[in-house]
């Protein structure tokens, strides 16, 4: 393709260069540019992280005074209070990075790209999921520290990363669901928690496993399980983003 | 509004007239089971609305589907009906086992995985609703419901799978599955009988109500496409 150069077209290089690129050059292009958006966004206001924290730190404590944990049934109890922390405080980041977007007319301008729907859908999901990675890998030190539980083992690191991915590409959707209703921010737990219940389930099963230093056969029942979720799951979100942001 | 279909008049009779039968097997013909006696005969009308519900949500579920490649909206008020049938019915199973677990094991509940999965797709069912009331835009509605049920129906066997894999104490009638469960009891031909008269019963049941959900569906559409004409 020729163009002739001038001072006024843009240069040929930039066209042609945007018009043979392959489509999924231009794909994770999408993807990078929607979760670059959201991270320079949340670095400059730090609004969602600094809330997430915070209100995690604030379950962590109600808990404290919810369960007697005392050092025996603090051993048996840490999984399932993590995950329920990392449920709660994942609503409220899912419910303000979506409502961001609506309100901001951010969503709008996305649709308007030239570039495939799902690709936003990835954008949020990984956005999402680096903002409830974030939150947790300082609730994770915080905990240990207040308990006196060693949590830095690599496999409830990586039941935490399975757990999140499931819980931000599910979430994700339904967030971008329920902030086009009336009810918005209330609705979304009420869609998300009977849905996530395998994830919830699996992840303290295999978590409460690593920690207790259960046979890793055992373990490998609930990973697998969150690893089946965690594809099934984000193939049928990424499949059907398109029908929820339509206009 | 069209009068109602011969059809659907004979299958309301029918409906009713099966109802009875289904009683008439369930209550009095039935032989009593030896060990847990009477309250064992809430297991028919039981199995029949379990079975029945579960199919109804796994159809919305296909419609789900079907409505988001045709986007046709009749699909969507067939997906409402059988949703809205199918969470009365299970609602209805959940009662009766309650009832029938109270002598039996000596509690109303159990988070036994059987329970706790029913108990989640009843919620992700009352969800459904939830989220459709706070959409006006029916084309909307539609679409968020239909993905909405279709994520919900997915998850509700991943769920089951999930937990069954662990100790049950809800007694497995029909065999396979979990070895180390608790509880069970074999049926006897003639209760075999009262079972499958219920399991037909509720089917028809089932779709006479579905039916006449779905007339009530379209003519609540009338009624908004009236509303729209007069504030236009």
């Amino acid at each position: 393709m020729t163009v002739k150069s001038s001072n006024i077209v843009p240069t040929k290089t930039d066209q042609r260069s945007a018009i043979s690129a392959p489509s999924s050059g231009n794909y994770f292009k999408a993807v990078s540019a929607v979760v670059w958006k959201d991270l320079q966004a949340e670095f400059r206001s730090r609004e969602l992280f600094s809330a997430m924290l915070v209100f995690s730190l604030l379950i962590i404590l109600i808990f404290n005074f919810a369960l007697e944990l005392d050092i025996k049934t603090r051993q048996s109890v840490t999984a399932g209070v993590l995950w329920a922390t990392f449920a709660f405080a994942g609503t409220l980041g899912l419910n303000r990075s979506m409502t961001i977007e609506k309100d901001r007319g951010c969503l709008d301008g996305l649709l308007l790209a030239p570039v495939d729907r799902s690709a936003i859908y990835f954008g949020k999901v990984i956005s999402n999921l680096v903002f409830m990675l974030l939150v947790e890998i300082i609730v994770l030190p915080v905990y240990s520290v207040l308990y006196n539980i060693n949590l830095f083992q690599p496999g409830l690191l990586l039941v935490i990363l399975l757990g999140s991915i499931g819980y931000a590409g599910v979430g994700t959707l339904l967030a971008a669901m329920s902030v086009q209703t009336r009810t918005r921010d209330i609705l979304l737990p009420i869609l998300l928690f009977p849905v996530i219940i395998p994830v919830l389930l699996a992840a303290v099963k295999a978590s409460s496993g690593f920690l207790d230093g259960a046979a890793f056969s055992d373990i490998l029942l609930p990973l697998n399980i969150l690893i089946a979720y965690d594809i099934i799951f984000i193939s049928v979100a990424f499949m059907f983003f398109e029908n929820i942001v339509e206009e | 509004m069209q009068p109602k279909p011969v059809l659907l008049k004979i299958l309301d009779g029918l409906a009713v007239i099966l109802l009875g039968v289904a009683t008439y097997f369930a209550l009095v013909k039935a032989p009593t089971e030896q060990v847990m006696g009477q309250v064992q005969r809430v297991f028919y009308f039981h199995i029949g609305t379990a079975w029945t519900a579960l199919l109804g949500f796994l159809f919305a579920a296909v419609l789900s589907l079907v409505f988001l490649f045709t986007r046709n909206l009749k699909w969507d008020r067939f997906q409402v009906a059988a949703i809205e049938v199918s969470l009365v019915f299970f609602f209805i199973t959940i009662v009766l086992g309650s009832i029938w677990a109270r002598p039996a094991w000596n509690t109303w509940w159990t988070w036994d995985p059987r329970l706790t999965t029913a108990a989640i797709t009843e919620l992700i069912y009352i969800a459904y609703f939830m989220l459709r009331q706070g959409i006006d835009d029916p084309d909307r509605r539609a679409r968020f419901g239909a993905v909405y049920a279709l994520i919900g129906g997915i998850s509700a066997p991943i769920t089951f799978f999930a937990i069954r894999l662990y100790r049950t104490i809800h007694p497995v009638v029909i065999a396979g599955g979990n070895p180390e469960a608790q509880g069970g009891f074999s049926m006897t031909p003639s209760m075999l009988n009262a079972m499958f008269v219920a399991l037909i019963a509720f089917t028809v049941i089932f779709i006479d109500l579905y039916w006449n959900r779905i007339r009530l569906g379209n003519l609540e559409d009338k009624v908004e496409q009236l509303k729209l004409k007069v504030m236009l």
